[in-house]
């Protein structure tokens, strides 16, 4: 991680300004975004809305060809070209033959991508954005920091100051009329102007249409007023049918701005008459730009079907702390750091793929239906391959394979042992206990393993048996969730065994991009969790259990190693999360919980794996009411807690920024009991109130069921 | 369907009007551009676009006896009117929107630079939805398809809504139960 990019991010966080607007609207946001949503189907429109751009996505070739052939057909001039450059160059040549001096332009991202306005600059045009946050920025040197709201990371003082400036006028901050300078500054150069340029939402190849959705009126004003109009699309807009604007135009303003549609649309099929009368001079630039080679990515295809909604910026609790600026290129948040490996190069994304914490909010949100934590995965892995491991890592991951010696080192460092302590080597551990204490206690590590602690508890013998995987959290540090899950699995009647071989579960490795050593730990789990014939695999934790039903056989598909993959599949179908299969015995009627004593109350903490992976959130809660809690929701009770594995030591400060937010919500609540089903969660949480100082109790859900079984 | 546009027209800050008669509407928007100052100031006047409520009307009378009614439009006097006047096509009661074939640069140069755009629409033509709306329109024919939904709008400051920016600042619409003679589609 490049010193600079730890700089940025730090000075991101103390930057209050950011915080306020950002941090509010990504807080309404969910909410007036449900609102826009009420009424419609939001799984089935992104589905339709994948279908659709994924169709374009592999037809890009036939397509562009379609949409340039309709619309000079009628009357465009269409330009296609992989080059940024050629883009500039055409247009400074369109500007040249027209004698142009002043050029407005509505937002384009395509044209933020190339670096257009300082090279038209320099060749001495005069370049006006016109859309009133680009115009913002521009005026400021800077560069938009979200895709939707340009200048979200600017206080009306700011934008004062500028304006001020600008017109040599001292301004107040009354937005109202700041808003109002801006139309008349910008009334003359819209009337001024020999060039107008924008982007496109949507171009349309069955006939050649552009659609331009904006809320202020300038892409009609850069449309309409000066005689010639250049848009600059990226060939990703481009639709097979008409038809096919419907559902982004759905989706679009309500993904964006929570609006049931933006206040002007304008589809614009060849030149219309200007207000001289002659007709348009309309260019159309369609520009690749890598594109087409993300289109060959069987992996990054997908990323194509991005409508730019920004939603993924509005829910990544990443995002709202740290903002654009952080990601240093035109394209920010997650879908950006994707873009920017793919429209620059991968080694740019390596800082800022770091940033993804892997929570999966977004992919839940995005109306393009995009794995995009799945994708930033991949650069990863990509990444890994390209330039290696570190050597520090490499000796990492084989300690974390050793159960024994790993349990050993960590009791060392966690009793304060030199040389763990202060060798540096204990700030590397996938188990996040680094010296990093200043936000969050940690926990103490069991004096004994669970899987020595397994050994004392007595098994009724029964047909009916369960292997409990523990993961590293509770085979080290909680053995007490693992002894809490052994008890309720046993008073069902069920005989847990534990498998001796079992080791990491890979999700360090293979969140670090190292897929091969991530590889190696699902074989070795494979075969010590299916050497004897059990019904269940049951976890505790939500990632472990993830590891065992998904991202084995992911790691393994994507390694080539498909000898492996049959039983990899033999275990996804019998590994299971804790209170999925607890929930399916209290269903069955074998268990049951004490209740009768006055309803305890507490609020539950949703673990991003068990909730958006695994889609339980309703099963644990209603186990936790059935044993006598009443539940009081915490606002954002399934934002990531922070936790991300190795990402609190790789970005302890965001990770520590997230846990502040989490702690103010479940302090709100003014309840003092949480429940999580998450040991990483757990942990994350209880260190951050231990160290606030809240008298606040954080257990793991089997804790809290086993202390009411009947 | 009248009602659920009106409802949501209301939601972006449209000010939405409904009158049996053409005689009524033409009424309303003199009545309105009196109150606004427009009708008979100096200097202050309206532009009215091509429709067939517009064709329908003794211009020329109408010209003499109100002032600050143009019906002729050019870019400059465009930028200079205190209101436009235009009639859209169709209008789409789940959003609140409305659509107008916009290829002629009047329709335009009415509906965006004057601060005040009024609109003129048939009760009768009230779609359901955009998917209703679209498919009225055959993009073969129109170079320039205008949906609008509410007045100009921006929240790039700091999130604040603010109503007219680039575009008008108020959007008047005005429905027509009373169907025209001469069919503008
Ligand atoms: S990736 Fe999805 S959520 Fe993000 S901007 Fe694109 S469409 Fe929107």
């Amino acid at each position: 991680m490049s010193s600079q990019f730890t700089q940025s991010i730090a000075e991101a966080l103390r930057n209050p300004k950011l915080t306020g607007a950002l941090g509010k609207f990504s807080e309404a946001y969910r909410g007036n975004r449900a609102q826009a949503y009420a009424g419609i189907d939001f799984e089935a429109l992104r589905t339709l809305i994948a279908e659709r751009k994924a169709y374009a996505a592999s037809h890009l070739e036939a397509l562009a060809a379609e949409f340039a052939a309709n619309a000079r057909a009628r009357g465009a001039k269409v330009f296609r070209t992989g080059d940024p450059q050629q883009v500039r160059e055409y247009v400074l040549n369109v500007a040249r033959e027209k004698g142009a001096r002043a050029i407005v332009k509505s937002k384009s991202m395509a044209s933020e991508e190339i670096h257009l306005n300082p090279y038209l600059e320099k060749e001495g045009l005069s370049v006006s954005e016109t859309d009133l946050g680009e115009w913002i920025v521009q005026l400021a040197g800077q560069r938009p920091s979200h895709m939707v709201l340009p200048a979200i990371h600017m206080t009306k003082e700011d934008v004062a100051g500028l304006f001020s400036k600008e017109i040599n006028e001292r301004l107040s901050s009354d937005i109202p009329r700041l808003v109002n300078v801006a139309r008349q500054e910008l009334r003359s150069r819209f009337l001024n102007a020999d060039i107008g340029i924008s982007g496109a939402n949507i171009a349309v190849a069955e006939t050649g249409s552009l659609v331009l959705v904006t809320n202020e009126g300038n892409a009609r004003l850069v449309a309409t007023l000066p005689n010639t109009h250049i848009a600059i699309v990226g060939i990703e807009k481009l639709v097979a049918l008409f038809e096919d604007i419907l559902p982004v135009l759905t989706a679009l303003p309500r993904s964006a701005t929570a609006q049931l549609l933006t206040s002007y649309v304008s589809i614009i099929t060849g030149p219309a008459p200007n207000t001289d009368g002659t007709l348009k001079d309309l260019h159309i630039v369609l520009m690749d730009n890598r594109r087409s080679e993300m289109a060959e990515d069987p992996q990054f295809r997908e990323a194509l079907q991005c409508i730019r909604c920004a939603s993924c910026l509005n829910v990544c609790p990443v995002f709202r702390l740290v903002g654009g600026h952080v990601f240093g290129k035109v394209y920010t948040g997650g879908i950006g750091t994707i873009l920017t490996a793919w429209f620059d190069a991968l080694k740019q994304s390596e800082d800022i793929q770091g940033l993804c914490i892997q929570c999966g909010n977004c992919r839940e949100f995005c109306p393009g239906n995009i794995d995009i934590p799945g994708l930033i995965l991949e650069l990863r892995r990509r990444l890994v391959v390209e330039q290696g491991q570190s050597l520090v890592q490499k000796g990492i991951f084989a300690v974390v394979n050793n159960r024994r010696l790993f349990h050993t080192m960590l009791r060392a460092a966690s009793l304060g042992q030199k040389p763990f302590v202060d060798g540096g080597f204990i700030r590397h551990l996938p188990l996040f206990l680094s010296t990093f204490t200043r936000d969050r206690s940690l926990p103490s590590i069991a004096p004994a393993p669970f899987r020595d602690t397994f050994r004392k508890i007595p098994q009724p013998r029964s047909e009916e048996k369960a292997a409990l995987y523990a993961g590293c959290l509770i085979d080290f540090a909680y053995t007490e969730i693992g002894e809490a899950v052994v008890k309720i699995l046993n008073r069902a009647g069920i005989e847990v065994v534990f498998p001796e071989g079992q080791t990491c579960c890979g999700a360090p490795a293979r969140y670090s991009g190292a897929y091969e050593v991530a590889a190696q730990n699902s074989i070795d789990n494979i075969r010590a969790l299916l050497e004897q014939d059990v019904k269940w695999v049951v976890t505790a934790c939500p990632t472990c259990t993830v590891a065992l039903k998904q991202e084995f056989i992911g790691t393994l598909e994507s390694l080539g190693r498909h000898e492996a993959l049959p039983e990899a599949r033999r275990l996804a179908d019998k590994a299971v999360d804790f209170s999925w299969l607890v929930k399916q015995l209290v269903d069955e009627g074998r268990l049951s919980f004490r209740d009768g004593e006055a309803p305890l109350p507490l609020t539950y903490h949703d673990s991003c794996h068990l909730k958006r992976t695994l889609h339980v959130s309703g099963e644990p809660r209603d186990l936790l009411r059935r044993a006598g809690h009443q539940i009081v929701e915490m606002f954002e009770s399934d934002i990531c807690c922070g936790m991300g594995g190795s990402y609190t030591l790789k970005l302890p400060e965001i990770s520590a920024a997230i846990l502040h937010r989490k702690l103010h919500n479940i302090e709100a609540t003014g309840v003092s009991e949480v429940a999580a089903d998450c040991p990483g969660c757990v942990m994350q949480i209880r260190g951050g109130c231990d160290k606030k100082g809240l008298a606040v109790r954080v257990k793991h859900t089997a804790e809290r069921l086993a202390e009411r079984l009947e | 369907m009248f009602e659920q546009f009106k409802t949501r027209a209301e939601a972006v800050s449209a000010e939405v009007h409904r009158f049996a008669t053409r005689a009524q509407a033409l009424d309303f928007i003199l009545d309105f551009l009196r109150s606004e100052g427009i009708a008979d100031q100096p200097g202050a006047y309206a532009l009215w676009a091509d429709g067939s409520f517009a064709a329908a009307l003794d211009r020329k009378r109408l010209a003499a006896q109100v002032p600050g009614l143009r019906f002729e439009i050019t870019r400059d006097l465009a930028a200079g009117a205190r209101a436009g006047i235009s009639q859209v096509d169709w209008a789409v009661a789940q959003t609140g929107t409305l659509l107008v074939d916009a290829t002629a640069v009047e329709q335009r140069l009415v509906s965006s630079l004057p601060p005040i755009h009024i609109a003129l629409a048939e009760t009768g033509r009230i779609l359901p939805d955009m998917a209703a709306g679209l498919a009225r329109f055959d993009p073969g024919r129109c170079a320039f398809l205008s949906a609008i939904t509410g007045p100009s709008r921006t929240a790039d400051i700091e999130r604040v809504l603010t109503i007219g920016v680039h575009g008008p600042k108020r959007l008047i619409i005005v429905f027509i139960d009373e169907a025209g003679e001469a069919d503008h589609q």
